[in-house]
Parts: structure tokens; sequence; C-alpha cells
């Protein structure tokens, strides 16, 4: 169901831009390009955006259960605790600071991907440790929000010392987009997205456990030390790179997750990570679709889109935890 | 598995405690299989922190925990996973989840790197429910449970663990007189049935000298073991329950003013 959910939104992705391009062109600009304008935009432009749009929705949904079982917090996610923001000022240090990526012979989407990655598992780890202090779902929220802050702040220093040309690229970047990613750059979001979902699917057992806390997980034989490092590396690794390619996207990463819940009425990880993910996939491109509906002035920002729809979904949340919430 | 009154824990001049300091020294006792045993003392006296010592949570100050003859600190963690299940106190917060899905958590120790459940598995799982009179129970969401059922349910998760030792930290806190008592029963029949070696601490001083077959006393800086007859005879329970104004009253098993 929800594989043909992905699938439908995948194709719609396809059709709807600012050229419409009639279905019964498609397979035929897919499997048999002629040159033609519509083919071109098709094979350009329309696939790997809605490839990217696929991937990093997966990516980013499932970076969000992650973090939701790991602080057993229903209000984490990568957006909310700041570990967009910490990927967002490496992405900054890579993006405005041109040296720093010239001096290696490293592609520089590897750099943006490492960058991202050290800077959002930078954050992660700075919110866990506050959160061991704490322990209490809103304040968390609060920390995240102001480690958010300091990055942005960071980055404005780094904007002031950039060249314009890089500060431009920077901006665009910000306001987030999943048709920046052309198809010769697709690897370096694919290969990191995909071996980190992979590798929340094996994952499941130790997830489960940790559904009862740290030291229940313990008694039944989970090394709960290790299996938080794995999940930290995964979501430090998915958060990142798709950070690093279509910019901090809000709000998409703590959603999903819920949807999920809801839909399938279960917190176990067999069924919630598959479902997390493709319905991940399904809400990015329904938003990338949405964002690209022609307008009169062009296209929206995809970050708008998310939020509109993200934000009054958090809302919700936190009124509904207020009648779940227990003190134990 | 075990035979009955085999040796299951022995420990030897164990000190338990946390970060360095010691709150109850020379813990040597031995527990036996198809044991129902009562800890008991005053709050903070240390019965929580020994519970988890044996659990494995919290490392030996000093001596040792052996669980049928294997050292505790030398188990890895799936193997002593497969020695002793553990009920920790409060309602745990799993999110949305059915009664069975739970319960089947405690085969964790036993299933394989997804934790897939196989027959045995199942088999094991129905058992432990309806052992706990849970079996109308499966689809039910944990969140619309009432602690005392709950309780029951954490109870089933740990006894589909199908573990030697089941170690329980106040199962009966919070829960009425007649759900306290129908845990206390049906953790009675856990020892008898199962063969098990049941601990748990708790503050219902009546049912468990009714039912207990050993009691663990635990006092300012040591512990004393024995029948919960003992315990009564040798006025332990006024010792070890020191309060200006009360008396221990042996026909009803409690204080009286």
């Amino acid at each position: 169901m929800l594989a043909l959910l992905c699938a439908l939104l995948f194709v719609v992705a396809l059709l709807v831009g600012t050229v419409p391009i009639a279905l019964v062109d498609v397979p035929a600009a897919l499997f048999d390009p002629d040159g033609s304008i519509s083919s071109r935009i098709v094979r350009e432009v329309r696939l790997p955006g809605a490839v990217t749009a696929l991937v990093a929705g997966m990516g980013l949904a499932v970076s969000g259960i992650l973090m939701q079982t790991l602080f057993r917090n229903p209000l984490a996610g990568p957006s909310v605790l700041g570990i967009s923001s910490g990927a967002s000022l490496g992405v900054a240090l890579v993006m405005l600071v041109q040296p720093l990526w010239s001096v290696l012979p490293i592609p520089r989407d590897l750099w943006l991907v490492l960058a991202a990655f050290i800077g959002g598992m930078g954050v992660l780890l700075l919110v866990l440790l506050a959160d061991r202090r704490m322990g209490n779902a809103v304040s968390l929220l609060i920390i995240g929000l102001m480690i958010g802050h300091l990055c942005s702040a960071l980055i404005s220093v780094l904007q002031a010392a950039g060249s314009a040309t890089a500060l431009k690229g920077y901006v665009l970047w910000g306001m987030g987009s999943f048709s920046g990613v052309g198809s010769d750059r697709l690897f370096w979001l694919l290969v990191p997205v995909c071996s980190g979902v992979l590798g929340a699917f094996l994952l499941v057992k130790p997830l489960n456990a940790l559904l009862l806390g740290p030291d229940q997980a313990a008694t039944l034989g989970v090394s709960v030390h290790r299996s938080r490092r794995m999940i930290m590396i995964i979501t430090g690794l998915l958060a990142g790179t798709v950070t690093a390619f279509c910019g901090p996207i809000a709000f998409l990463g703590l959603v999903t997750p819920h949807i999920a819940r809801a839909l399938f009425r279960t917190s176990d990880h067999h069924r919630l990570v598959p479902a997390t993910a493709l319905i991940g996939g399904a809400l990015a491109l329904f938003c990338e679709v949405l964002a690209r509906l022609p307008l009169a002035n062009g296209a929206l920002p995809l970050n708008a889109v998310t939020s509109l729809l993200g934000a009054p979904v958090v809302v919700w949340i936190l009124v509904g935890a207020q009648r779940w919430s227990r003190t134990a | 598995m075990v035979a009955d009154g085999m040796s299951v824990i022995r420990t030897t001049d164990l000190t338990i405690g946390h970060a360095g300091t010691p709150l109850v020294k020379g813990i040597d006792v031995e527990l036996r299989a198809g044991e129902l045993v009562v800890l008991l003392g005053v709050n903070g006296i240390g019965k929580s922190t020994l519970l988890r010592t044996l659990a494995g949570l919290l490392p030996p100050l000093h001596g040792s925990i052996d669980i049928l003859g294997k050292r505790l600190n030398g188990l890895a963690a799936m193997e002593r996973a497969r020695a002793v299940s553990v009920v920790l106190p409060g309602r745990p917060d799993a999110g949305m989840m059915d009664v069975r899905t739970l319960v089947a958590l405690g085969r964790q120790p036993w299933t394989g790197h997804f934790g897939r459940l196989g027959p045995a598995d199942h088999a094991a799982v129905d058992q432990a429910m309806s052992m706990m009179e849970l079996t109308d129970f499966a689809v039910r969401d944990l969140r619309t449970l009432s602690d005392g059922e709950l309780q029951r349910v954490l109870i089933a998760r740990a006894l589909a663990q199908r573990t030697p030792v089941l170690l329980l930290d106040e199962p009966t806190a919070f829960l009425d007189v007649v759900n306290r008592l129908r845990i206390m029963q049906h953790l009675h029949r856990v020892t008898r049935e199962l063969n098990a070696l049941v601990v748990l601490s708790t503050h219902d001083l009546q049912s468990a000298l009714d039912l207990a077959d050993r009691v663990l006393l635990v006092t300012p800086g040591s512990l004393w073991s024995g029948t919960p007859q003992r315990a009564i005879q040798e006025g332990r329970l006024q010792d070890a329950f020191r309060v200006e104004g009360l008396r221990f009253d042996p026909a009803s098993s409690s204080f009286r003013p």
C-alpha cells in the first residue's frame, strides 16, 4: 500500500513543474530519450529531483524514529533538536571557507557529507549529554532550539567572511530543496542514506528493547552503550547527508514517525521502521510536488511547505502528550 | 531445567552500593531453585541496590555473585539475560504497544538478529500470558491497562524470558490489597510450577511473611537471611523496622501502634 503510494507520488513528481509533462510522454522520455525538451526535463531535472525527494524523505524520517527511540521523547527529530543546524554549520564551513576543501584531493560532495555528519553528530552528542542531566521532554526541545540558534549565529559569522558567490550558493541551499542534486551528485546522497536506512533495519531488535528504558533493555541482553552508539552514528549519517544535499529540511523527520504510529497503531520497530521510511519518502515527494506547483511567482521554498504541514502536527503532539504524560 | 532445591544464587562476602559508597557489607547468602524470597527493609536501606546488583546492572563493590555456578561479572550480556530476568519498578513508557508484543520482548535473549519469533517463542509467550491470566488481554493497548493489569503484563514479560532467576523490584507498590495478594499468589505459583527462584522487594509485610520461603532483612549495613517464622520468633522485624511507638504483632504479621 505505502510502496504503491510512493510509486504514485514518484510519477506525479515527474509530471508537475513549471513545464507540465503529460503522463504518456514519461515512458518515452525515460527509456527512449529523443533529445526533445520534455524528455530532457524528465531525465535531467524531474527524475533526479524525485529520487532525491524519495531518498531524503526516507533518510530524515528514519533518523527521526531513531532519535525518538534514543531519547525516549516523541518530540525528538533532526530539525527540532538542532541536528540539522549542526550539519548546516559543517556545510557552511565547507561552502563559505573555500580553502578548507580545496587542499585535499577529496571530492567536494564527500567533504560536504563529512562536514555535515560531523556537525550533526556533534550536536547530537551535546543534546544527549544535556538530556542525561535534565531528562525532561520540553527542556530538551529548548536545548535543541538554543543549539540551533548558536549554530545559526556561527554561520552568520562565516557568511560575513565569505565571498558573495559562495554566500549566494549557501543561502539558496539553506532554503531547502530536493531539486539541487543533479544526477552526477546523486551517488553521494544515495550511498550514505541507503546504508543508514539499512543499518536502522539491522537495529530493530535493540530499538524495541530500548522502548522499555536502557536498564530494562540491558536485562534483555542488549549491550546498551553499543546500540546507542550505533543509533547515534546512523542518525548523524542520515540527517547529516540529507542536510548536506537538500539543506535543513524542517519537521519531516519529527512528524513522519508519528504518522506511521497513528496508521499502524504500534511502536514495534519491525513495522515502524519500514513504514516510517516509506511514509517519509511519500511525504517528501508530496511536499516536493506542492513546492513545485506552478504559481504566479514561481516555486515555493520547500521549507515553507514542510513547516506548513509539520508545525501543526507538533502542536497536536504536545497537546496529546499532556494527556498521556505520567510521572513514573 | 534446574533441579529442585539446587543452589541458584550464591553471594560471597558481597558489598553493595553506589559509586564507592557501600550500603550493605558482608552478604553471604545462598538462594535455591523453587524459593520465593522476599526482601524487606525500610526505604533507602539498599533493597533496590541489592536487586540491581544481582541483576548485573550495578557492579558489586566487593565480593562476588555466582549464578548457577558461574561468576555473574564473567557472563556476557546475552548469557546473563538467559539466566536472570528483571522487573524494574515504574510504568515503562513504551508508546503504542499491545500486551502480547510487550510480553514477546521477553524472548529477545533467545531470538535471532532481527528478533523474529519462532514457534517455541510463541509457545513461551502464550504460556507466560496464561500463567498471569492475560490470555484475553493480548491485543489491549498498554496505556489502557490499570496498574494491577500492567504489573501482571510486566511479570509475564519476565516469565517469557524463561530464566531460572526472576528478580522484581517492588512489584506490588501502588496496588490495592486485592491486586497485591493476587501478584504475590502468582509469583508463589511461579516458584512452584516453574521451579524458578523468585526474589522480590516489598513493603507488604503480611503477604510476604505468609507466602515467602525465605526472608532477606536489610538493616543498616548488614543483611539477615532466614525463614519468615524465625524472622518473627527472633524479633528480627522489630529490629529491622525500628520505629518509635510501634511494635510488631506476630499474630497478625503487622506493626501495631
